[in-house]
């Protein structure tokens, strides 16, 4: 495919390679004669196995991306993060209150924040990381949450933080004290739940269980369907 | 950004939008249907297929890529191996670490076992992490497990297995709500009630998501509790073996460290196979949307071990595969988008199908129109696709609708100069999902005793289609469900001695088929992309 495209000049861990341009930075380390074990998951942007770090041949500063996401450029200079030793705390979540010295108590470091915005600059997912954590120090669980949500926990806040704190982490412990004590409750669920514990569906399935193929199919032709698009839309 | 003989073309569909908004195209009958599958769709190319000539699904027909590896030859040589010394012995191992691995796990050690995860690449890289739709769940109070259970059978061409459809459907809502026992954020209303979609086959809203994040946000969770519950677990470490005992049951797995290459040898009274789905094998040539380690793994070593596979000629070509720009190709554009309200549009700015309809028929409707009626558009690349028209969401819905439900997908496309709120996306079906698999009962078992599987690996669920938001669904159903029953199982069985036997008996089975000398080592483990330059030879150091 991409053999008639322009080549261009990347340096991978320090060794030039040639490669056609368009590709991303994982298909550029592929082409060049990579075999990913490590540092390649979804490829899609969605797992964060893909962490990187290239600045390029005339301009030191460092930048921060998804290798399976991020194109490459002339003179890129890179190199993958395969593993990063993150704290993670761990909690018995039924056991755990959703308040502000709870986070604390769990990841104490938090205090040492000196707001220098470096996870914000880092996040390849482009989410105020910074913000978010001094929302976790207030204790303003549901602004983590909505803040942290697209948070593919990539890890790159944690090996950039020059106090050592794991923003990605803190932000899951977050949204999850929020899903399990905070979010509103679903009635309708309790209920269907409860519904189905009593057996209210039983004798409905067990017929669509018995019926034979041609009574399917005609029920299911024949069936309602709810327009997808008149919801209730707040 | 799109060239400028593509946004020539956006022009007609924009103009065309006014039209599409009042325009229904009504759902095909069952008969039309049938005719466009049997036309269109990739899985009715003879060509593609072979009957397996050896192991307990010997006649049954698959994909040439599938049929392969399962007749390859095993990457171990039992004579250098002892099964009766283990590195780690456990009650029950869990072989895959997506959504049904973590599950099962979860729930094995709730019910006593010790529990080891042997995963291939790290904890939670999976194809679990890339669901964006959601799951599916009749909680709502005009929706019902029994309307579900139709959906599904309809979805699957009334083939599927109806005791398994039953117990989807009817663990569905407590699944949902176990997940956010663990602390899942849904997408809710303030007063509590879930804020539910419709997909394709769906007749009622019931879609569960957390934005387009969800298989994210459910795979998130389950690998931080794994950690609180400190079940202890291998990363790069995929199964290439079974170990059998001379009873013919599960006692164990040969795995290999893919860094150091080491062989290590897990003692185990059950195993739960979790290793998810096929799409790296790149059947036919379809790009795909499935992680790097979707290399159809935990089918090639249940059938090794004597498991039965059912529906492994039936694969899912999701629809909206991105075929624009070129470093995207082949990803997923989820489903969620036509939900919102999306249309597929050809050339001329027109729809030419239903949206909503299940995938194997838009698939099938999409190839059609680029292949038959030449009503496709081309890429700088030469990949053929039409317009998903990503705009008319926010005309119907509002402005805002887009940047809110979408966030992962403004992001991607954001990245390639595409603003989605604005502009169509190309696309053109790509290879997503086995609907088939390993078979299993209600609580996970296979006919090998002490074998256990759930989730994408498995078979039966989905019938020949599955629907959307009904895997990640089954992985919370059955991942639990195999979880319980391997835990009870291991507690009972009483052991024989481990051994490799079965592993001569196949490859003198392949040799006596003249199929060893042919086929290639399997599991693959993992697809090879990278190039070898200028045909030099790799030296093994
Ligand atoms: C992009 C995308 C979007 C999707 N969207 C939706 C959706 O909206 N709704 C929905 O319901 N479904 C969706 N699906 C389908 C659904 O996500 C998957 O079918 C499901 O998550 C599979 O889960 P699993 O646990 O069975 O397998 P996976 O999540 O794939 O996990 C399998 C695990 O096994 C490991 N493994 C593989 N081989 C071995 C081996 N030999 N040894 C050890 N470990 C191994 C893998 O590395 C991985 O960790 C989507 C799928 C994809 C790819
Ligand atoms: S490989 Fe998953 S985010 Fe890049």
């Amino acid at each position: 495919m991409a053999e008639q495209a322009r080549l261009i000049d990347i340096y991978i861990m320090g060794r030039r390679c040639q490669v056609p341009e368009g590709l991303t930075i994982l298909t550029a380390l592929e082409y060049s004669g990579y075999r990913m074990v490590r540092g390649c998951g979804c490829r899609a942007g969605f797992c964060g196995a893909c962490a990187t770090i290239f600045n390029f041949l005339h301009d030191p500063q460092l930048r921060y991306d998804l290798a399976c996401q991020k194109t490459v450029e002339p003179d890129m200079c890179l190199v993958q993060i395969p593993y990063f030793p993150a704290r993670k705390a761990t909690y018995d979540l039924e056991k755990t209150k959703a308040d502000a010295e709870k986070i604390k108590t769990l990841y104490p470091d938090i205090v040492k924040c000196f707001g220098c915005n470096t996870c914000t600059k880092t996040c390849p997912q482009e989410l105020e990381v910074m913000w978010f954590m001094t929302d976790a120090l207030r204790g303003d669980i549901k602004a983590v949450a909505e803040k942290s949500f697209d948070c593919v926990m990539c890890g790159l806040c944690a090996a950039r933080c020059p106090q050592g704190l794991v923003p990605y982490n803190v932000a899951l412990l977050c949204r999850r004290l929020y899903g399990r004590y905070l979010s509103p409750n679903s009635a309708h669920l309790d209920q269907r739940i409860a519904e189905i514990e009593s057996g209210k569906f039983d004798a409905e399935i067990e017929e669509l269980k018995k019926a034979d193929k041609k009574t399917l199919r005609q029920k299911y032709t024949g069936r309602d369907i709810e327009p997808a698009h008149d919801q209730a839309w707040e | 950004m799109y060239p400028a003989y593509l946004e020539e073309n956006i022009h007609l569909v924009e103009d065309k939008r006014v039209r599409r908004l009042i325009e229904v195209i009504p759902r095909l009958g069952e008969d039309e249907k049938e005719a466009l599958l049997r036309g269109y769709h990739p899985d009715y190319i003879k060509s593609s297929m072979r009957k397996l000539k050896v192991g307990i699904n010997k006649g049954d027909a698959t994909p040439v890529e599938l049929a392969d590896l399962l007749e390859g030859n095993s990457r171990i040589d039992p004579d250098k191996i002892d099964p009766s010394s283990p590195d780690y012995n456990v009650d029950v191992l869990v072989i895959g670490c997506g959504g049904a691995g973590a599950s099962a796990a979860l729930l094995a050690q709730e019910n006593g076992a010790r529990v080891l995860i042997a995963t291939k690449l790290r904890l939670g890289d999976a194809n679990t992490v890339g669901a964006q739709a959601g799951t599916q769940a009749a909680d709502r109070p005009n929706d019902s497990p029994a309307q579900h259970y139709l959906d599904t059978m309809g979805g699957g061409h009334f083939e599927n297995i109806p005791e398994l459809v039953e117990v989807l459907v009817k663990d569905a809502p407590s699944a949902v709500k176990w997940l956010e026992k663990l602390g899942v954020n849904w997408d809710k209303a303030p007063d509590g009630s879930m804020h539910e979609l419709s997909g394709g086959g769906t007749s009622i809203r019931r879609l569960h998501s957390a934005r387009d994040y969800t298989g994210l946000e459910e795979m998130r969770v389950l690998r931080d509790e794994l950690k609180n519950r400190k079940i202890d677990y291998i990363e790069f470490a995929p199964a290439i073996e079974r170990i059998l005992d001379d009873k013919g049951q599960i006692a164990g797995a040969i795995l290999l460290n893919l860094e150091t290459e080491e062989l290590i040898v897990v003692r185990a009274r059950a195993i739960i196979m979790t290793t998810g789905g096929i799409g790296r094998l790149h059947i036919q040539d379809f790009p795909t949307t499935n992680h790097y380690g979707a290399t159809a793994d935990g089918l090639v070593l249940a059938y090794r071990a004597g498991a039965k596979l059912i529906f492994i000629d039936t694969m899912q070509y999701h629809p909206t595969g991105a075929v624009f720009p070129l470093q995207i190709l082949g990803q997923l554009v989820t489903e969620k988008v036509r939900t919102l309200g999306a249309q597929l549009v050809n050339a001329n700015g027109e729809q030419f199908i239903m949206p909503l309809e299940p995938r194997d028929i838009v698939t099938s409707a999409i190839i059609r129109e680029c292949r038959e009626r030449h009503l496709g558009l081309k890429t700088p690349h030469g990949e053929s696709g039409v317009w998903l028209d990503a705009p008319m969401i926010d005309v119907i819905r509002g402005a805002g609708t887009i940047a809110r439900e979408l966030p992962a997908m403004v992001r991607q496309y954001r990245r390639f100069d595409i603003d989605i709120t604005r502009e169509p996306i190309l696309v053109y079906p790509t290879l997503h999902y086995q609907n088939g698999g390993i078979k299993i009962d209600t609580e996970g078992a296979t006919n090998v005793p002490g074998l256990f599987a759930a989730g994408e690996c498995t078979g039966g669920v989905h019938g020949r289609n599955r629907l959307i938001g009904n895997s990640t669904l089954e992985l919370f159903v059955f991942g639990r469900r195999a979880g319980r029953a391997a835990a009870r199982y291991a507690k009972d069985v009483k052991r024989g001695n481990p051994t490799l036997e079965h592993v001569r008996h196949w490859q003198k089975e392949l040799k006596h088929a003249g199929l060893a000398g042919e086929r290639p080592l399997s599991p693959k483990i993992l697809p090879n992309y990278a190039r070898t330059t200028r045909g030099h030879t790799k030296l093994e150091i």
